[in-house]
């Protein structure tokens, strides 16, 4: 290689990193103030060099945190589970025998997923009064669940449509039941399109912070309103809070860089592959 | 004989619609009659706080909506804050995927850390900027820009409008960079290639041949990225909590203040109706530039 190529390459190069450091050091700073003491998370000017301790961390675990890590954790799962058991067979009636008007089927899904909160949060809130289910994490996992059924029926369809329709005909004149035609073709040969619909199922619940707000308050609180007890920032706790954030962020943040294919395949609604 | 086809007919059509029921239920119950709720509502007058506050009201709710200030400021807030953050974030999103498009290195590594920004809980991402980058006594920023005389400079109360924006824009480059560099990835190299054999310079291959490929890519991105950025809510609470005064509330604030601070039911259903009116309008753009993305995609 000459060097007129590796020059631009270099510039380009350095311009890049220069970007993402820009980018990536909040998140950087987030996990580096967590490993500091208090005295040095609130120190002026910032302490830049320093003996790393987990001691905050420690603190956080120990403390009363990991009960709203636990109902973060019932709400993703439980409603993530729900999106894909109810999402599956609807996708198949959608693209594999679809019903008639499908497309109008398919619409009014989609369209509910962007719906503003504010189209049904009052009867809702009044729903959940009456019921005394304010404060109860299996009612915010159904909340979840509704919030991500419209994209989880929208992203299994795409990857369904992708599936061969001789499979389908073959296991049809082999007598296979609907629920074996399921468990047995639809599955195994989804399993991609599975994984990415639960990842952004989790990330959205994991991560949804105005119906925990206020739809829950002691009981039933996710791990954001753990950190929301940080917002007055009267007391000096910014090593504990860093290190809260950090532990509240790291399932979501693991699981997208795991599956980074996956995430954008979800995000555009299975439009970019 | 013809019952019988019929009735066989009427099976397929049930066998065929059993499985999407129960989903289809379950989104209909939960989005719709709600609505219809939320509908009904908004002509009543009833705060939760005042026991036997339920009367019927008419229009007053709308009315109220119409003249009232803080609704003017907060959909006003609410454009500022979408089309900044989004314009932005393209913007930027566009210049990073083509950087990550070219020869550099470290490719892999550079996208994953670009990626997390988008990951971090938002209520996370808000605090560590408020509390540990922007805080003017021990906050990071304050202290590298004390050099140009910015030292003391209270970001969140003196600019909060900026500051909002800036953890968004922080937050929503990567989606918009994740999307267009999967339309640059889907572009044939020897094009570009022989257009620059053919004499074309790189701003001139950049218009002529990126830019028309990458837009339907921008479109997706910025069209979803607004129906998210609309609903703008965690970042909002974090860093500013609609403050100071009105200047940082938008929409999805006020109807939170509006209902689970004032608990005024029938004004919260009011403008909750209104948001719908205008997030369908968004959202109609938005999933038809997705179904032509999908007849692209059917095509190839």
């Amino acid at each position: 290689m000459d060097t007129g190529v590796v020059r631009p390459k270099l510039l380009k190069s350095a311009l890049g990193w220069l970007v993402v450091f820009v980018f990536f050091f909040p998140v950087l700073w987030m996990w580096l103030e967590a490993l500091k003491t208090e005295p040095q998370a609130a120190s002026s000017p910032p302490t830049i060099f320093f003996a790393p301790t987990l001691e905050e961390f420690q603190t956080v675990l120990s403390g009363d945190f990991p009960p709203y890590f636990i109902n973060s954790a019932i709400a993703s799962i439980l409603s993530t589970f729900l999106v894909v058991a109810l999402g599956l067979p609807a996708a198949y009636a959608l693209a594999i025998r679809p019903v008639k008007r499908s497309r109008d089927v398919l619409f009014f899904f989609i369209s509910t997923r962007f719906l503003p909160f504010a189209a049904s949060l009052v009867p809702l809130y009044l729903l959940a009064r009456d019921l005394h289910l304010l404060d109860n994490i299996f009612a915010l996992a159904l909340i979840y669940t509704t919030i991500n059924l419209p994209l989880g029926v929208w992203l299994l369809r795409s990857f369904l449509l992708e599936i061969p329709h001789d499979l389908f005909e073959a296991a049809r004149v082999d007598g296979a039941q609907f629920r074996h035609e399921i468990l047995r073709i639809v599955v195994p040969l989804i399993a991609p399109g599975i994984a990415a619909t639960s990842l952004i199922c989790l990330i959205f619940s994991w991560n949804e912070f105005f119906y925990a707000v206020n739809f829950t308050s002691s009981e039933a609180a996710t791990a954001p309103l753990f950190l929301v007890s940080f917002i007055s920032g009267r007391g000096l706790f910014y090593a504990k809070l860093a290190a809260a954030a950090t532990l509240a962020s790291l399932p979501v943040l693991l699981a997208g860089w795991i599956a980074q294919k996956q995430l954008i395949r979800g995000l555009t609604m299975g439009a970019v592959k | 004989m013809r019952a019988t086809a019929a009735s066989a007919l009427g099976r397929e059509a049930w066998a065929r619609r059993l499985p999407l029921l129960p989903a289809f239920v379950y989104v209909f119950l939960v989005t719709q009659i709600p609505f219809v709720l939320t509908i009904y509502y908004s002509f009543f007058s009833w705060n939760l706080l005042k026991p036997g506050s339920f009367r019927f009201a008419g229009l007053e709710n709308y009315g109220s909506i119409f003249t009232s200030e803080s609704i003017r400021i907060a959909v006003w807030n609410t454009v500022l804050l979408t089309i900044s953050v989004i314009g932005i974030s393209v913007v930027l999103g566009l210049g990073v995927a083509m950087i990550l498009n070219s020869e550099v290195f470290g490719k892999g590594l550079m996208r994953t850390l670009m990626i997390a920004p988008f990951l971090i809980m938002p209520t996370a991402g808000a605090l560590i900027w408020k509390d540990t980058l922007l805080n003017p006594l021990f906050g990071l920023l304050p202290y590298l820009l004390s050099p140009f005389g910015l030292g003391r400079v209270d970001w969140v109360n003196q600019y909060p409008m900026v500051t909002v924006v800036t953890v968004e824009v922080w937050r929503w480059t990567p989606f918009m960079m994740l999307i267009i560099l999967a339309g640059l990835q889907s572009q044939n190299p020897e094009v570009l290639e022989a257009a620059r054999v053919d004499g074309a310079n790189a701003i001139q291959s950049f218009r002529r041949i990126t830019l028309p490929l990458v837009r339907p890519f921008i479109e997706l991105g910025a069209l979803l990225g607004s129906l998210f950025v609309v609903q703008t809510f965690d970042s909002i609470f974090m860093l500013t909590f609609g403050g100071p005064g009105e200047d940082t509330t938008n929409i999805p604030f006020l109807l939170y203040l509006v209902a689970f601070q004032g608990f005024s039911i029938g004004e919260a259903s009011a403008i909750g109706v209104v948001a719908v009116i205008i997030t369908t309008i968004v959202a109609t753009l938005a999933l038809r530039t997705l179904f032509s993305i999908f007849q692209i995609e059917a095509r190839r």
